[in-house]
């Protein structure tokens, strides 16, 4: 690549934002002092489904520091749609009007001097409600005369979709398997919950700071549902403490934050508890699958038929809709030439379902890698084997699945070659023979995913600025770093371009008046978006102080070349030659700049990317499980993953690492539940068990490159090709070790409990 | 009625504070919003995520879970408190090298739990690191580089 010349491109740079995180200076929303600031603690439905019979807050109005207590009668008004197709329908009311649909639906608000004195005035307000009955699944929602959570719909399906042909798609099949799987519900649980904090303006508006992974969208949304111009909101997001889609949408408690602070003319602030956020932050996943893959008795794949029915909780999010994403995703790594897929997208009286990390992407890895195995197993082939024969090969790229998705760039086989050898795969085989031979008690798996993944799979388009002072260079970024490395990434590549010390660039992200417009971070989109309309702007303010140097040189502006040093000078005369720095100080003066210019070196650009990019790879997992007790040691999890070019392989691994963490947590501990009546069982940490530092192994990451022809870097998305790739490959290292005691499916979470009672009747 | 108050005596980082505070505020609370000293982070308030762990007379304690009261006369380190004169300490310094941070929001529970096991044990084995972090959740990196920024600094210990 032309404009990444420097040598700090693919090597490891240490982050730019360590330094403040490791002293404990990192600036968290909380962590901010604001002087008089109230405190907003939420009341929330007991109930998962109801009618609101009355509220008492007259107990809570006398209580110590109590500002005042408001419910819908006091902030009306809904959140504008996150699902177009249903316009009005199904509102999301900023407090609860008559109806509660889950338990932890906001119904009131009191606003109090202090913290603790708000908490204990949220005691004092009495809501009674009629109970209605709860469909607090799919089935209970699906039934015949299932209690509707919007009457006026007439049903629980608030979505659905799909596509294939009339004709049967496994018509050419000579062997079919079949499967359901329960892709389950899981917490997001970022480590810092739902925040916001609020501060009043003069001019009507508001100075808002929350945690959000799009700003500009949340100040959007905020303007729509509160009616306010959105230039009187300035939206800023600091350091974030973790977000993994659950913090893309804005929530409720966040407009009303703001509405108070308007209301009452004071800054109010406001943080979720821990236990109160595993039931108002958005939860992930829970998908319902029906899977039949045909294919020829030598493993060809002929056709595949997908039934999908998504649990999008009590209010439609992105969750009832996620199923179009995991339709994008429906072919996988292979050439699947008949495809059916059909959807639904179900309210049930839960949290609401929205993105995480991947969303809808790593439920289609799920099951297309488990059918791959169920496939294998039927025709007794190898996984691998089964894999290598219906891989798009390299050379049909760009290929166009029967999804309709187009595949940019790619070569499956060499990442599932790398990943086989790096794992040693031939001797992991003869080690778990041995073993079943033996009839060992801690039975060895061996499992596979190649996935391929679907990055910036929407908002294609995103901005940057570069910006030259004599002092130095700020980038602007309309994407919303919060762990992902950009003050580091997006510095560097300024860097390698202005030639100027990675020391002397300081980035700016998360502040809606200085950033002009942004995306935000999510589906793996920001490098590919913003990272390449920052390449773009600084390779405009290069070229702009290139023309006002040949202006004050009188130069040829093709005698004017960039030096090694990164300087910019007359070719052959290295002395001549100027830092851009330098540079940046002439053109502040507009008797040194040729006609026509601007002065300052200040360049906008935004990037449009044609096409969603599609990273792939191959996880290997290597378990024990005790056949004695269903316990899954993992031994090993090698993660081979083409995310196009690399440019900082301590962030890019960074990204894996995380990413298989969760995705392990997902195969092995994660699930939220609920009991019949809509009730939370696992609503804290202490139920909703998390990877700790002694449940995952030490991850082996490697990598393919595969550069992508839609960016100017080259580059793909990696955010969430952990959690997509390994899943699957736990799962499935988990069911080969089972493989010989007849247990052909279970679904996830694979607990010990799970895996002892299939032993246990498998035997019997 | 307002809240029950009593008179405790912290020292915290080396300093003595005399402080007035709610009987069932925690030490944590204290920290945070009495003592502005906020790097020490809330996220679970029931113990079993350890991003609140400082220590108490030397010993690494959720924060979350002491009372104010409880700390009255003991000596308290913060992650504020690590740092000397502005420069990191070793266990700060590994987790910068081996790039173990990504949000960063579990990172100063981390760093005390972290700085507290090589205290006690210098050249702990992995399976020891993984223990003495098992009360401290990360959800972004894995662990994996945290494991490794901890093998770091107890190497650059016994130099």
């Amino acid at each position: 690549m032309e404009s990444l010349r420097g040598s700090i491109r693919g090597g490891v740079v240490k982050r730019a934002e360590d330094p403040r995180f490791v002293a404990g200076q990192g600036n968290y929303v909380t962590d901010m002092r604001v002087e008089g600031a109230l405190w907003a603690v939420f009341v929330r439905s007991t109930v998962a489904h109801g009618t609101i019979a009355s509220i008492d807050t007259s107990a809570a109005r006398e209580m110590p520091g109590v500002v005042g207590v408001f419910t819908a009668d006091d902030i009306p008004g809904s959140m504008p749609a996150v699902v177009r197709s249903l316009g009005e329908a199904a509102p999301r009311p900023l407090l609860a009007r008559d109806r509660v649909r889950h338990v932890g639906d906001p119904v009131a608000v009191v606003v109090a001097e202090s913290e603790r004195e708000a908490v204990d005035a949220a005691e004092a307000v009495w809501v009674d409600y009629e109970v209605l009955p709860a469909v607090a699944s799919l089935d209970a929602a699906l039934a015949e005369e299932a209690e509707l959570l919007y009457p006026e719909l007439g049903s629980n399906v608030v979505a659905e979709g799909g596509f294939g042909p009339d004709e049967d798609v496994l018509a050419d099949a000579e062997v079919v398997v079949t499967a359901e799987m329960h892709n389950q519900r899981v917490a997001p649980v970022p480590l810092e919950t739902s925040n916001a904090l609020a501060i009043p303006r003069p001019d009507g508006g508001a100075e808002v700071w929350l945690g959000s992974q799009a700003i500009h969208y949340t100040r959007n949304t905020i303007s729509r549902a509160l009616g306010i111009d959105r230039e009187l909101l300035h939206v800023r997001t600091p350091d974030m403490g973790g977000g993994f889609g659950a913090k893309i949408n804005c929530y409720r408690e966040q407009v009303v934050v703001v509405a108070l602070a308007l209301k009452l003319g004071r800054p109010v602030r406001w943080h979720e508890g821990r236990a109160e956020g595993m039931l108002s932050m958005s939860h992930g996943r829970d998908q319902r699958q029906y899977l039949e893959l045909g294919a020829r008795r030598d493993g060809t794949i002929v056709g595949m038929r997908w039934s999908v029915t998504q649990d999008a909780g009590a209010y439609p999010l992105d969750g009832a809709i996620m199923a179009e994403l995991t339709a994008r995703m429906a072919s996988g790594a292979y050439r699947i030439p008949a495809l059916e897929f059909r959807w639904r997208g179900v309210v049930t009286n839960t949290t609401p379902v929205d993105n995480y990390r991947g969303a809808g992407r790593p439920e289609a890895a799920a099951a297309i890698e488990r059918m791959m195995d169920l496939l294998a197993a039927e025709l007794d082939m190898d996984p691998a084997e089964v894999r290598r024969r219906n891989f798009v090969p390299p050379d049909e790229f760009p290929y166009v699945a029967t999804t309709g998705e187009r595949y940019d760039t790619g070569d499956y086989a060499a990442a599932l070659a790398l990943a086989l050898e790096t794992a040693g795969y031939e001797e992991l085989r003869a080690e778990q023979a041995e073993r079943r031979r033996r009839g060992d008690r801690r039975q060895l798996g061996i499992g596979i995913s190649s996935y391929v993944e679907v990055t910036a799979p929407g908002g294609r388009k995103d901005w940057g600025r570069a910006e030259v002072t004599p002092d130095g260079v700020v980038i602007y970024s309309g994407a919303l770093s919060h762990g992902q490395g950009h003050e580091t990434v997006f510095a560097q590549i300024a860097s390698d371009i202005l030639g100027v010390p990675f020391e002397r660039i300081r980035f700016v992200q998360g502040d809606t008046d200085y950033v002009v417009r942004g995306g935000g971070t999510m589906g793996s989109r920001s490098l590919q978006m913003a990272g390449s309309a920052v390449t773009r702007a600084a390779e405009a303010a290069f070229e702009k102080a290139r023309r006002i140097y040949a202006h004050n040189k009188e130069a040829a502006l093709d005698d004017v070349v960039r030096f090694d040093d990164g300087r910019i000078g007359i070719a052959g005369v290295p002395d001549s030659a100027m830092s851009i720095l330098e540079i940046a100080a002439l053109a502040a003066d507009p008797a040194n700049l040729p006609p026509g210019e601007e002065p300052g070196i200040v360049v906008d650009e935004i990037y449009e990317q044609a096409e969603a990019t599609v990273p792939f790879g191959t996880h290997i997992s290597v378990v024990e499980v005790d056949i004695e007790t269903g316990e899954v040691e993992i031994l090993r999890h090698v993660a081979c993953d083409d995310c196009g070019r690399i440019l900082n392989r301590m962030v890019v691994d960074g990204q894996v690492h995380g990413g298989v963490a969760q995705g392990v947590g997902q195969a092995l501990f994660e699930h939220f539940r609920y009991d019949a009546d809509g009730n939370p069982l696992t609503g804290n940490l202490t139920t909703y068990l998390l990877p700790t530092a002694t449940t995952l192994p030490a991850f082996e990451v490697v990598h393919t490159e595969t550069p992508t022809d839609q960016n100017p870097l080259g580059v793909k998305g990696i955010g969430e090709a952990g959690t997509i790739g390994s899943t699957p490959a736990v799962v499935n290292a988990v069911h080969d070790a089972l493989r010989p005691f007849g247990v052909r499916h279970l679904d996830m979470p694979l607990t010990p409990a799970r895996i002892w009672e299939a032993l246990r009747a498998a035997r019997a | 009625m307002s809240p029950q108050r009593r008179a405790v005596s912290l020292v915290v980082n080396g300093q003595r504070h005399a402080l007035e505070v709610v009987v069932h505020h925690t030490l944590l609370d204290v920290l945070r919003n009495d003592l502005d000293l906020t790097g020490t982070k809330e996220c679970c308030a029931e113990g079993e995520c350890g991003a609140c762990t400082v220590w108490m007379d030397g010993v690494a304690v959720n924060s979350c879970l002491v009372l104010a009261v409880e700390a009255d006369g003991r000596q308290i380190t913060t992650i504020e408190g690590l740092s000397r004169e502005g420069s990191l300490s070793p266990v700060q310094q590994a987790f910068l090298e081996e790039g173990a941070v990504q949000c960063g929001f579990c990172i100063p529970g981390m760093v005390m739990s972290a700085a507290y096991l090589l205290q006690n044990n210098p050249a702990p084995s992995e399976e020891e690191i993984r223990e003495g972090l098992s009360g401290n959740l990360c959800r972004c990196a894995g662990y994996k580089r945290i494991i490794a920024a901890v093998q770091r600094a107890a190497e650059e210990g016994r130099r």
